[in-house]
């Protein structure tokens, strides 16, 4: 038997509103897995990634484990393991990439200034260093929060649309570097309307039920 | 605690000053509102110097008591609006202290702005020389408890669209013992009585608002980030 997952979700329930969102949803992410996430407009997404990420603790039933551990548990290292990027870019306009980037309040971000700027480099932010945020497009702005994806050192990634307002060129180096991730050894769990272009994934969770 | 730990809670602390001083007006609005507000007062209750004097420690209080109300209410906002808080909650660190290092930055930018400037609206009101170390020092112990009942407050209310006036019932009746023995200390030391107890009483209040709001704040804000 191979090593435990690094994220397993086991009956999960999901109700928002009043309303049964998921139901029975089991799967398994795995080290070198590309999950994408699908279904339709209001079918969860965002709701389930929020659970997985450990924002919404409570309206939901089933158990998700990292590695063996319920994920909120003591012993658990899922929040030293585990990077979360909402739909919010959580990018100050106040501030310049670089320090929104140095100053990031999730503390799993590489400080080091030459790292930020070969992150911010690597999205194409080069020379945008010293803008301040709100002098940044929206896809800029965007590009900022994905630059965090070069200075973690997480394995698990959950995307909550990492491709909204990416260009086409951004949208293909997005996507080269979530498969080198999972080449490496990392696993990615990410939603998007799109099917990837140039890399294939490695299977579906169909919020409809179907799941791989 | 460990050397990262301290780090990210120094670069919080850097992040939100620096936040707040590149908007100034922000910073300025409660001396502002400290200043309208004591001004106005001679002219609604009268110049007599002996009358202002008599009023100034109840008046100086409140004021201050006001204008960290009116500031408190924005600690949280911004970063639960762009998803900022989102990450802060998942940082491997503990929260206990990153809630503390926002309500120490707030308290930077407004309880410690206000008693360093304090002694100029105390003139203003005729309040005797004497009393102002007093006013001082009774405003830098008493605002940082305000600071801490603020942001829990706030920590409660983020999530809602319009929380300002439900802040200032959840949290007015817990500010009120402050209001009560840093106003005494003052009136106190205008009239040449002992101020310790009443300095000691102020010192109690922060010692437990450090020990336990931290806590409730980080509960406050999993809470608002949760719905």
């Amino acid at each position: 038997m191979s090593s435990p997952a690094l994220l397993s979700v086991d009956k999960l329930n999901l109700s928002r509103g009043g309303r049964e969102l998921i139901r029975e949803l089991s799967f398994e992410l795995r080290s070198g897995q590309l999950l994408q996430l699908v279904g339709e407009n209001g079918a969860g997404k965002t709701s389930l990634l929020r659970v997985l990420a450990g924002l919404s603790r409570y309206g939901f039933e089933g158990s998700v484990c990292s590695e063996g551990l319920p994920i909120f548990s003591g012993q658990s290292q899922y929040f030293k393991r585990m990077l979360y990027l909402g739909h919010l870019s959580g990018v100050k306009g106040l501030l310049t990439p670089r320090e929104n980037l140095c100053w990031h309040l999730s503390g799993n971000c590489n400080t080091d200034i030459d790292a930020i700027d070969y992150a911010l480099d690597c999205v194409g932010l080069y020379g945008y260093e010293d803008v301040p945020g709100h002098k940044l497009s929206a896809g800029q702005q965007r590009r900022v929060n994905l630059a965090r994806l070069y200075l973690v050192d997480c394995p698990i990634w959950l995307l909550d649309e990492p491709f909204t307002a990416i260009d086409r060129a951004g949208v293909e180096t997005l996507e080269q570097l979530l498969l080198r991730h999972s080449q490496e050894g990392g696993a990615v769990l990410f939603t998007s309307h799109q099917p990837l272009v140039t890399v294939t994934c490695s299977g579906l969770v169909d919020l409809k039920g179907s799941q791989l | 605690m460990n050397s990262s730990t301290w780090r990210y809670c120094l670069r919080l602390l850097r992040r939100q000053l620096v936040l707040a001083f590149r908007r100034p007006i922000e910073i300025a609005n409660p001396l502002l509102f400290f200043a309208i507000v004591v001004a106005l007062f001679p002219l609604g209750v009268g110049p007599e110097p002996a009358q202002l004097a008599e009023l100034a420690p109840g008046i100086l209080w409140v004021v201050a008591l006001l204008a960290n109300l009116l500031t408190s209410d924005v600690v949280f906002r911004s970063d639960f609006e762009d998803g900022s808080l989102e990450q802060l909650l998942l940082s491997p660190f503990p929260l206990y202290l990153s809630a503390l290092s926002y309500v120490v930055a707030q308290w930077l930018i407004t309880g410690l702005l206000l008693a360093a400037v304090s002694p100029v609206f105390a003139v203003m009101l005729n309040l005797p020389a004497g009393a102002i170390p007093v006013l001082m020092l009774s405003l830098l112990i008493g605002t940082g408890v305000l600071s801490l009942l603020g942001c829990v407050g706030v920590s409660l209310t983020v999530g809602l669209r319009r929380g300002g006036m439900l802040i200032a019932l959840l949290i007015l009746p817990f500010y009120v013992p402050v209001l009560i023995f840093g106003s005494a200390a003052v009136r106190a030391a205008t009239t040449g009585a002992p101020v310790g107890p009443y300095l000691a009483v102020l010192g109690a209040f922060l010692c437990l608002a450090l020990a336990l709001a931290p806590f409730a704040i980080a509960a406050g804000l999993r809470i608002s980030v949760d719905s």
